[in-house]
């Protein structure tokens, strides 16, 4: 499965507890939604290095990277290369 | 309805029946063992009262009603109310020092009145049905005089997922009501009234006194309120978390019982919940003759239905289980009361919500500006904000009200909106029963008391009107020490004391960012700087770890099972069976996940025990 649809489920599953992915769109603001505060941002993170092997360095900590589907989608594609 | 709680009063039972009244006691004896039997009546038997707590100035009074003519036939603080009445009528209230709940039946004028103590430590529940009216200590003696199973009032559902606490007079069960503290009701003719009086307000009768002259008075007056609250036939002990708040306590209580000073605390196997080396400190310090119970996960869940039995009501956190083995062992040792250091956060501005308010304010002046933001890391030392972009992720939560900081509920929003994401778990069935916000409940119940007040005085009153008496002072409190036999005694909340600190200057309160200050600056001669200056740290016990276990899931997740949530229809069924599953993976960690966990399991088990077995104390027998 791409990054992209297990990032979606991951997020719809642990933070919506829901399959139904009309309820998240790639570009929605996790903060602007109250999807995710900076715990669940952690929690993310946890899940991007275990599944994916991406280091995220405290200055990547930031919402540019993380706060939504395509930022982190693109973050970890960058990161991977 | 007696046989229902006798666990808040084994040692004896009496009852007074007359024309269209009856009354009914169980008693656990504190003061006066032999002749303090209730109900209790006057000289010419016209008054009868029976009476839940202690009023602990009896004393006092005693000697008033004795010089102003009145006999007395007991020893009992009970037999003062009966007489003062005779000689106040229905402000006989405004003369007591105590914590109570009061039925007084006035023959002659064929008058019912129920009150409640100012800030709500002892219980009153009571309904309306078949014209009658129905009361009791707990609710549980109430539901087997109705004919039918209650049903769970979701709008008392909703406030709780967002307050921790149902508002007013609300309770989680459909028409059945809590007295409010501070409150009497009148029942008369057939017609109910209810008036508060007592309330929670805030004066400038301090204001521009020296610290040492603040200091001084305040520390007279705690030392009485303690004196008085150690008035009983039986001997009294003392709970130690290694917090300020029961350190003052204990020091206090060390200067009338030199020799034989008992304390009793509790610890956690999990180390993160633990406070021992603080408790260690403070009984070397004093010497006193100390009980530690340690907790483990399995406590906590094979306690929990039948804490959920004495609570009566759904809890988003567990740390009231805790609290109610520690009252356990406390009885077993042989001691029926307990001092308890309850109240000084609300009273002199010792909780985090309090600073917090503060520095949302100052940045609310500049919401763009990430060195005003930045305080909040003096609140919460592991928030990383250290980038100046993190501000936004701050902005996330403690953001939130930052556009209105003259709002009535500016301390609480950000809290509240975190609370309430617990109801995101809510059925479709539910959220189409919800008519009326919770936070509008709040505002119509209270907007009114807090229009005069500051910022400081506001988050004050919330935290002293809601969580008090709603959470802390009941399901963590009163029920918890009950469920044992045993009566907590809280000196902070004299009411000579909040009245003096609600004319205190709020700085005096909060000085800069430290909390408590007038209370540290009274009392620093008496506890150990170690414990004056240590980061505070609230009392929490395990949520999601004590019910899925290294060594298997506890009996009690098997209402959170389909068939459960489907039957009892709260909640939607597929959003908790993620929710168990996440729990399973080892991933839900948050403060989210944990209080939807506990607030859906103990609303299922509230249903359980009270809707579906009518709360019979047989179902917690068999459990």
């Amino acid at each position: 499965m791409a990054i992209r649809e297990e990032l979606r489920d991951y997020v719809l599953d642990n933070y919506l507890f829901t399959d139904d992915q009309s309820k998240l769109k790639d570009d929605d603001s996790f903060l602007e939604t109250g999807i995710l505060d900076s715990n669940g941002v952690m929690e993310v993170i946890f899940f991007l290095e275990d599944e994916y092997g991406v280091a995220v360095a405290q200055e990547e900590m930031v919402p540019e990277n993380l706060d939504s589907i395509s930022r982190i989608v693109s973050f970890v594609e960058a990161k991977n290369g | 309805m007696i046989s229902q709680i006798t666990h808040r009063g084994p040692d004896d039972e009496g009852y007074f029946s007359d024309f269209g009244i009856c009354l009914g006691h169980a008693r656990l004896s504190i003061i006066d063992l032999d002749s303090g039997h209730q109900p209790i009546a006057n000289e010419d038997k016209s008054i009868h009262v029976v009476f839940n707590g202690e009023i602990f100035n009896y004393i006092e009074l005693r000697s008033d009603l004795i010089k102003s003519g009145h006999h007395f036939s007991t020893h009992s603080d009970t037999e003062v109310i009966v007489h003062l009445y005779e000689d106040y009528g229905d402000d006989f209230v405004r003369l007591l020092n105590g914590q109570f709940s009061i039925a007084l039946w006035d023959a002659n004028k064929q008058k019912l009145l129920l009150v409640r103590d100012r800030v709500g430590i002892v219980p009153l529940f009571y309904t309306r049905f078949n014209n009658s009216l129905i009361f009791a200590s707990e609710i549980k003696a109430i539901i087997p005089v109705l004919n039918s199973s209650p049903s769970i009032n979701v709008h008392a559902l909703d406030q709780i997922m967002t307050f921790w606490n149902s508002v007013g007079q609300e309770t989680i069960f459909e028409g059945i009501y809590e007295l409010e503290p501070g409150n009497m009701m009148v029942f008369q003719g057939g017609d109910m009234t209810i008036f508060q009086y007592w309330e929670w307000e805030f004066s400038d009768a301090h204001y521009g006194e020296s610290d040492h002259n603040l200091a001084g008075q305040l520390e007279d007056l705690l030392d009485d309120a303690t004196r008085i609250r150690l008035r009983a036939d039986v001997p009294v002990g003392a709970y130690l978390s290694g917090g300020l708040d029961s350190s003052v306590l204990t020091a206090l209580v060390h200067r009338y019982k030199k020799d034989n000073l008992r304390t009793f605390s509790i610890g956690f196997d999990d180390k993160s919940f633990d406070e021992s080396d603080y408790q260690k400190e403070m009984i070397e310090h004093l010497g006193s003759d100390h009980s530690h119970l340690s907790c483990t996960y399995r406590d906590i869940s094979d306690s929990f239905l039948q804490s959920l039995w004495n609570i009566e009501a759904p809890i988003l956190r567990t740390a009231p289980v805790p609290m109610g083995l520690l009252s356990g062992m406390v009885r077993e040792q042989g001691y029926k009361v307990v001092l308890t250091g309850e109240g000084a956060d609300e009273v002199f501005g010792g909780y985090d919500i309090f600073k917090e308010t503060k520095i949302r304010q100052f940045w609310a002046k500049n919401p763009d500006s990430s060195f005003r933001a930045a305080l909040l890391k003096k609140l919460y030392p592991y928030l990383n904000i250290s980038q100046p972009q993190a501000l936004v992720y701050l902005k996330s939560f403690f953001g939130a009200g930052l556009d209105d900081p003259s709002s009535l509920f500016f301390s609480h929003i950000p809290r509240w909106l975190t609370t309430a994401k617990t109801k995101a778990f809510f059925s479709e069935d539910i959220n189409a029963q919800l008519s009326k916000s919770a936070v509008d409940s709040m505002s119509e119940r209270f907007a009114p008391a807090m229009s005069n007040m500051d910022a400081f005085q506001k988050a004050q009153f919330i935290e002293s009107r809601m969580l008090m008496p709603g959470y802390l002072l009941s399901s963590q409190g009163d029920r918890m020490l009950m469920k044992n036999s045993v009566e907590g005694r809280f000196p902070f909340l004299d009411h000579r004391v909040i009245e003096f600190a609600n004319g205190m200057h709020p700085t005096k309160k909060m000085k800069v960012l430290n909390e408590k200050y007038l209370l540290k600056f009274a009392m620093r001669k008496h506890v150990p700087e170690k414990i004056i200056n240590r980061f505070k740290q609230p009392y929490r016990a395990p949520d999601i770890p004590a019910f899925f276990r290294d060594d298997g899931e506890s009996d009690v997740t098997e209402l959170l099972g389909s068939e459960y949530i489907k039957k009892y229809g709260f909640f939607d069924d597929k959003k908790v069976s993620r929710l168990v599953e996440k729990i399973r993976r080892g991933r839900a960690t948050s403060y989210k996940d944990n209080m939807a966990l506990v607030g859906i399991l103990s609303t299922q088990a509230v249903n359980y025990l009270f809707v579906e077995q009518m709360g019979n104390r047989e179902t917690i027998v068999k459990h």
